[in-house]
């Protein structure tokens, strides 16, 4: 990026720097809106096959847009190779991290479900009502 | 940035490996770190909503837009999440025009930069306010599970730890950047002749955003 400091553009003459950071905010935004899209359709929706796979599909978009702020915005994707390694592999962490601990505490969930009856009756207790109504609610209240 | 030589792919020796200055190098060290220490408190927030057996729905907890009252999940997040792209973008914008040595516009860039920071902080502080109204804090949680059932308190527990966290972020890249804006208007970087410092200052306005995409959609969308 700083080689190009020196090139002197032409009066009327669109900067291909400018243009690719605004390609980058175009895609950013539709991917945004595409996920507001899946979140919005996913409201109401039973817990089923089709809700999981949506919720599948956010996260891949999130890491899409992940990418590009990373490549672009941050510009790693024009530094030396080196560089993006050296931050790249030690990110890699992040598979075992994410998967170990969630499979953790899924696992801690099973066996309490099976092994401590208390703990299932207990997820099943409705939430009481709040103590008093407030009929005057304050705008904005969730009541 | 002397070097401007393509540099091989293999590396012998005699020159920086990384062709970038020290400084922005260690600002990328310290973004890794910092990842990590998000990534920490977002796993920590998936485990023990994967060792719970219900969950508030944020749909019905985050449904108020001021102004319009409850019923209108995501509205407000999403306006949240423009803000802090089109922030970023008016950054990188900032950092192009800083190679070209131009200082207006990267006065200009900068004060747009900081102006979109201080709207999400605004925002964040009225959900928070909003949110507190409600009865939930840390240790206090008044939102039911989606099916009604009894809920912890780990789910404002944690919202409000991770979206703090989070919000200290985007304050202290305010302050940089807003120091950014001083050294440029007192000319710091025209004697120096190059603006590195706001690619620097950058980098970690990028990064806030970029965490930002990670709690957005851990919190508002699944």
């Amino acid at each position: 990026m700083a080689h190009s400091a020196t090139i002197a553009l032409q009066p009327g003459q669109k900067d291909p720097a400018v243009r690719e950071i605004w390609r980058v905010t175009i895609i950013l935004s539709v991917l945004t809106i595409v996920e507001l899209a899946l979140g919005f359709s996913m409201i109401g929706m039973p817990v089923e096959t089709l809700h999981y796979f949506i919720k599948g599909v956010i996260i891949i978009l999130m890491l899409a847009k992940a990418f590009y702020i990373i490549g672009y915005f941050m510009h790693l994707k024009h530094e030396v190779r080196t560089l993006i390694m050296s931050i790249g592999i030690p990110m890699m962490l992040f598979i075992w991290f994410i998967l170990a601990f969630i499979m953790d505490g899924h696992s801690y969930n099973m066996m309490k479900n099976r092994y401590e009856p208390y703990y299932k009756e207990k997820s099943t207790i409705q939430m009481p009502p709040p103590p008093e109504e407030h009929p005057e609610a304050k705008p904005g209240s969730l009541d | 940035m002397a070097n401007t030589t393509a540099i091989s792919q293999t590396w012998k020796g005699g020159k920086s490996p990384f062709n970038v200055e020290y400084g922005k190098l260690m600002m990328w060290y310290f973004l890794m770190s910092d990842s990590f220490t998000f990534g920490a408190l977002l796993i920590a927030y998936g485990t023990t909503r994967f060792a719970t057996n219900g969950w508030p729905n944020p749909n019905i907890v985050f449904s108020d837009f001021p102004g319009l009252g409850p019923g209108h999940p995501l509205l407000f997040v999403s306006l949240m999440t423009f803000i802090l792209i089109l922030s970023s973008v008016t950054m990188v914008l900032a950092v192009h025009a800083g190679h070209k040595m131009d200082k207006k516009q990267v006065v200009k860039y900068l004060i747009w930069t900081i102006i979109g920071g201080l709207a999400f902080l605004s925002c964040q502080a009225m959900e928070w306010t909003h949110l507190h109204s409600e009865g939930a804090w840390w240790g206090r949680n008044p939102f039911p599970n989606t099916d009604g059932t009894l809920s912890t308190t780990n789910f404002t527990n944690f919202f409000f730890t991770i979206t703090g966290f989070h919000g200290f972020h985007v304050f202290s890249g305010v302050v940089i950047n807003v120091i950014m804006l001083i050294m440029t208007l007192q000319d710091k970087f025209e004697h120096k002749g190059h603006y590195l410092m706001i690619e620097k200052a950058g980098l970690y306005w990028h990064f806030v955003d970029l965490v930002w995409v990670f709690v957005f959609t851990c919190f508002y969308l699944i």
